[in-house]
């Protein structure tokens, strides 16, 4: 019964890059339906624990386990600089692209589906650019088109790295209000943060790391002085010279 | 006068006809092949793949001399031995694409150069490097026209995955197990293209036909179906003329079709309406307006 209470289990998690652990003891329960903000110094491991989820890093120790999800069941919005953008492809086709796992790498456009693709683009305030190359769009309007392609993929879990990093903040509080529908929707979503306002207006749970756990639970309860001071200190420690871990997984 | 110039050449010499054919062959399916190198920035993976068939093709010339069927064979052999390699090295370590890809291919063009060198003449090393356009034979036809409809199949199946690995690699592989396979299989296509185009304009003229028109055609359209389209187009028309020019002024036809492919592109680049140079300063001046 336990088994669908949480969405994501980290189990003394470590990942991490050429043996240095990015993450390190990992232990956490993100419960399923949660809105939940990562946070944390620079260097902290935020984008690593994402990058883990999706299964682009191997644990080097302990586990990840997923509720009654599987990794086809999560969106994932990776920082932006990942996507070429002087590569000669229009919005609409950006945006279909989220219809991936239902049309697959064969399969047509039926009309339904270009009505989901149109309203998806309506959703995010794009309507009139559909066949404008992402090229000639502005940082927030790209932003915008990422989120409609989230909303066609229609996940459960939804994992977002920075998604308001210089961006308008128009632009920012339209997508807060698309990620606060999802939430209302019953999906669990999981983003990594770095406006603490940001964090304490809009989202109910926070999980602060500084490659190891500071905090987890109520955001007021975790984004206080005392928790961001030992996160800073515990950074600090951790960008010395590498050694051998003494702390072993259970 | 447009008789002379033009169709005479065509109807009066079988092998012009056949190298027409050839060359239209090698337009329709590396044009396409290039257009997607240029898209992923590979442009020079084009040109590090042309060099590491050599040995291939130097061991299938050392055991049975200048004949088709080896030469092809140890041709794509070489070539998927150094993309396959190249390729896990990159997977495996923390060498990027570029540098693992550059060191093997130079071991694989040393390798090359000493086989030809040890038992060739410097003719043979010739036909390698610059191809026989005017001499195919049906069998090289046969092979070529295989080839690129090969290659426009595989293209068409793989078309959309392909296109994600190149703007969005991470999201397809955030979505789909498809990436590994799609990348091999592309550079697949880079092998068996580049193999098809020694034996009429050589190894390193076919790295020609796979790139100058597909970055000419960056200057004409805005869709990568565009781009395709234009950058066949370009490299037909230029197979065209440049075999012309080389039988009416006796020029070798390789570096003859390759150069007018140059011709257009700096066509293109000055004149071409998507970011050529006189668009860019008509644009500016608009602003000032």
């Amino acid at each position: 019964m336990g088994a669908l209470m949480y969405a994501l289990q980290f189990r003394k998690l470590s990942l991490g890059y050429d043996h240095q652990p990015a993450i390190h003891q990992l232990h956490a329960e993100i419960t399923t339906g949660s809105l939940t903000a990562i946070v944390g110094p620079n260097g902290a491991g935020k984008s690593t624990l994402l990058k883990g989820v999706m299964g682009m890093l191997t644990p080097m120790e302990g586990s990840l386990a997923f509720g009654s999800l599987s990794r086809e069941n999560i969106a994932y919005l990776p920082q932006q600089s990942d996507i070429d953008r002087s590569f000669p492809i229009t919005v609409v086709e950006v945006v279909s692209m989220g219809l991936w796992k239902e049309i697959g790498p064969f399969g047509w456009l039926n009309k339904t589906n270009q009505v989901r693709v149109d309203k998806a683009i309506a959703a995010v305030g794009l309507t009139g650019f559909e066949s404008r190359v992402i090229g000639s769009l502005s940082g927030g309007q790209m932003q915008r088109v990422l989120f409609a392609r989230l909303l066609l993929q229609d996940a459960q879990l939804v994992l977002l790295d920075e998604p308001f990093n210089a961006i308008d903040t128009r632009t920012i509080s339209d997508l807060i209000n698309l990620i606060e529908r999802w939430h209302g929707e019953g999906r669990t979503i999981l983003a990594v943060l770095h406006n603490h306002e940001t964090v304490q207006t809009h989202f109910p749970q926070t999980l602060m790391i500084a490659r190891e756990l500071v905090a987890h639970g109520p955001t007021k309860n975790v984004l206080t002085a005392e928790n961001q001071f030992r996160a800073r200190q515990m950074c600090e420690a951790c960008t010395g010279p590498p050694h051998v871990c003494g702390k072993s997984a259970a | 006068m447009i008789w002379d110039t033009i169709l005479q050449p065509f109807a009066e010499y079988g092998f012009m006809r056949r190298a027409l054919l050839g060359c239209i062959a090698i337009s329709l399916g590396a044009t396409p092949v290039g257009t997607f190198l240029i898209l992923r920035r590979m442009s020079l993976t084009g040109d590090a793949m042309a060099h590491a068939i050599l040995p291939g093709a130097a061991i299938g010339f050392l055991i049975s001399g200048l004949s088709l069927i080896p030469m092809t064979l140890g041709g794509l052999v070489a070539g998927l031995l150094v993309a396959l390699l190249s390729g896990f090295v990159t997977r495996m370590t923390s060498l990027r694409e570029d540098a693992s890809l550059a060191a093997f291919y130079l071991i694989s063009l040393a390798i090359g150069v000493l086989i030809v060198s040890m038992r060739g003449s410097n003719v043979d090393l010739m036909h390698v490097l610059f191809g026989t356009v005017l001499a195919l034979d049906d069998a090289t036809l046969i092979l070529l026209c295989s080839i690129s409809s090969l290659s426009l199949v595989i293209l068409a199946l793989f078309f959309r995955p392909l296109v994600l690995e190149c703007a969005d690699p991470q999201f397809l592989r955030s979505v789909s197990g498809l990436s590994a396979i799609t990348h091999f299989t592309f550079l697949l296509l880079v092998v068996l293209n580049l193999v098809g185009g020694f034996h009429a304009i050589g190894t390193l003229m076919a790295v020609g036909v796979m790139i100058l028109p597909a970055t000419a055609a960056r200057f004409w359209a805005t869709s990568i179906g565009g781009m395709i389209v234009t950058a066949v187009a370009i490299a037909m028309i230029s197979s065209l003329i440049g075999l012309l020019l080389s039988f009416h002024f006796s020029l070798p036809s390789g570096p003859a079709i390759i150069l007018v492919n140059g011709l257009i592109y700096g066509m293109s680049l000055s004149f071409g309406p998507v970011g050529g140079l006189v668009a860019q300063t008509t644009a500016k001046q608009h602003i000032q307006i």
